[in-house]
């Protein structure tokens, strides 16, 4: 049986946040008599996670998935509840603790900018204990995975954004890490980088059987990385299970194109009941649900003169986008 | 083999970091040039004949001085500035899940930048002997080490102290200005203006209880050779390393539990 690695039991996570009111009189103000208040960012969560599993946190901005990979990964301290990380409390930071994790943000860097990535990752390996040989040959794996070459002695600051993320994610994994915490890994690359640190992911996790907990704003990571998600909405879970049960109940249309041989019949298709999403001259969109598909296309062919017809999911971005705005999901 | 694996830790970390200081030779040339105050505060000194009233020869005053510019260069610290930056940009975040405390990267930054701006201290010495030949002296063996163990301890205590001050970024987010303020006592009761025994007798009592004066007064007076209680200076660097150090922890401690990852 596949045991749990991650634990969190009713986390909170406030933050004292201070105001200030626009102009002169507001800057005076708030230089004399600060208002703070405190905003509790995460409020009463709790999840488990078992080992090897890839997780998607999915959340509009502000929601609150990067305060909680924060505090998976001991970042930052919880105002309350508990979290057992591998069986550590994250925050202690104990060393072990610490070779067994990682975490990658899109939109930080640790490598040092001016030099090659080859010197950070030595660095690391030296901070995790590796010895030069091992260093080496996981520095030699880890970048035939990632396909780059060259780039390990160029400086940073003269790689582009898609090779200096898989330099990064090459420091950050150098220590073989069993649990993966990334913060919108993707953030800023093109659609092969995207596609490429996918794979690189989707084989990594093949190959440890290591456990990935993402945040993502493309759909393509969470669709094709995570058979889980976990809905965060105003740092509360506002659905928690399997991503394709999420999506059926949260789409359950299919869109059907409908291309009419004249306008005459597209015209009739729309008046016939059907709901219509849209319609270009012959062609005609409409909604059906699926569980009567095969009767209401078994009558568009009885009635209608059809020159050809397409049947397409909703596009998944429309769909997860309603979950970013809802807050609960009784599936 | 806990002490070796933090020594290769430290190694490498030291290494790295003076490839990348290697890569600002021109501005650590210039950091050289800008420590240059002692050399300002000797042509004040000499000039106006304040000298006399110590019974200091302008020799052993030139030499002072020389001595607090090498002793300055190889102290100085800026551990409160890279951190509130890093902190306040969420760039320390990444260091913070790996098993080093962050503020030995701050450590051996400072290391290689020393090591980096010793010719340019060396060159700065040669113009200086060019100028003033009759301050030319070789220190004994036994001298010259003390004085580098002093500087490096000279050089804890500041960094000690701005860590300390660095971690206040947890709960001020502008620590900076706190160091602002200490650095006025740092540089009147240092040395690195007038040596401290150019002071009153009552305020010389209280200041040689406080850390300043061996900061740069103690190394450079027993690098230059003047007279100075070796024994005496050394005790008390050693002891306000001893002070510092667990209050520097405990903030550490405290301070990462009020940490909020700010920009990242």
């Amino acid at each position: 049986m596949v045991q749990n690695i991650i634990n969190v039991k009713n986390l909170s996570k406030s933050f004292d946040i201070s105001s200030k009111k626009p102009g002169l009189k507001g800057t005076i103000q708030h230089f004399f008599r600060r208002q703070t208040k405190s905003l509790k960012v995460i409020n009463d969560i709790s999840f488990e996670i078992k080992e090897g599993e890839i997780v998607g946190f999915l959340g509009a901005n502000g929601a609150g998935k990067t305060t909680i990979l924060k505090m998976l990964c001991g970042l930052i301290y919880p105002s309350e509840g508990s979290i057992l990380v591998s069986g550590y409390l994250p925050f202690r930071r104990k060393e072990n603790f610490l070779k067994n994790i990682t975490l990658i943000m899109g939109q930080k860097q640790q490598l040092i900018w001016d030099l090659p990535p080859i010197e950070s990752f030595y660095l690391n390996a030296s901070i995790y204990d590796l010895d030069k040989l091992e260093a080496k040959k996981r520095i030699k794996k880890l970048s035939e995975m990632l396909e780059i070459d060259e780039e390990l002695f160029i400086p940073v600051r003269k790689l582009s954004l898609g090779q200096r993320m898989k330099s990064e994610l090459l420091a950050a994994l150098i220590h073989e890490p069993n649990i993966l915490f990334l913060d919108e890994p993707t953030l800023g690359l093109d659609i092969n980088a995207q596609r490429n640190l996918r794979k690189f992911l989707q084989k990594y996790n093949k190959e440890t059987n290591a456990t990935i907990c993402l945040t993502s704003h493309y759909m393509k990571d969470i669709t094709s990385l995570c058979k889980r998600v976990i809905c965060v909405h105003k740092g509360e879970i506002s659905y928690d299970g399997k991503l394709d049960l999420l999506l059926k109940k949260l789409s359950p249309v299919k869109e059907i194109l409908i291309v009419c041989r004249s306008e005459e019949d597209a015209i009739k298709l729309e008046n016939s009941g059907f709901t219509v999403k849209n319609k270009i001259k012959n062609e005609i969109t409409i909604k059906i649900e699926n569980n009567s598909i095969t009767s209401s296309l078994k009558t568009i062919l009885n009635n209608f003169d059809i020159e050809d017809l397409f049947i397409n999911e909703p596009p998944i971005d429309e769909v997860i986008g309603q979950v970013l705005i809802k807050k609960d999901y009784d599936i | 083999m806990i002490s070796n694996l933090i020594n290769r830790k430290i190694f490498t970390l030291l290494k790295v970091q003076y490839s990348n200081m290697l890569e600002y030779r021109v501005e650590i040339a210039l950091w050289a040039i800008s420590g240059i105050i002692p050399f300002f505060m000797l042509n004040i000194w000499t000039n106006n004949n304040l000298n006399e009233s110590l019974n200091i020869s302008d020799t052993l005053l030139s030499r002072y001085f020389l001595c607090a510019f090498f002793v300055r260069q190889f102290s100085v610290v800026w551990v409160v500035f890279s951190f509130e930056e890093d902190s306040l940009m969420g760039k320390v975040s990444p260091y913070l899940i790996q098993p080093l405390n962050p503020f030995f990267r701050y450590f051996a930054q400072h290391l290689a930048e020393q090591i980096t701006r010793f010719p340019f201290a060396l060159i700065i010495a040669f113009f200086f002997f060019i100028f003033n030949p009759e301050s030319i002296w070789i220190p004994n063996l036994g001298i010259l080490l003390l004085s580098i163990v002093s500087t490096f301890l000279s050089f804890l205590i500041q960094f000690l102290i701005q860590s300390i001050v660095a971690c206040l970024c947890f709960w001020t987010e502008k620590a900076s200005s706190i160091e602002r303020l200490l650095f006025i006592p740092t540089l009147f009761l240092s040395g690195l203006l007038a040596p401290v025994v150019s002071f009153p007798a009552y305020v010389k009592s209280w200041i040689y209880l406080t850390p300043f004066p061996y900061l740069i007064d103690f190394p450079a007076n027993l690098l230059s050779g003047n007279e100075t209680n070796i024994s005496g200076g050394l005790i008390m660097q050693i002891l306000w390393i001893f002070i510092l150090f667990p209050l520097f922890k405990k903030i550490w401690s405290e301070g990462t539990k009020k940490y909020t990852a700010m920009g990242s």
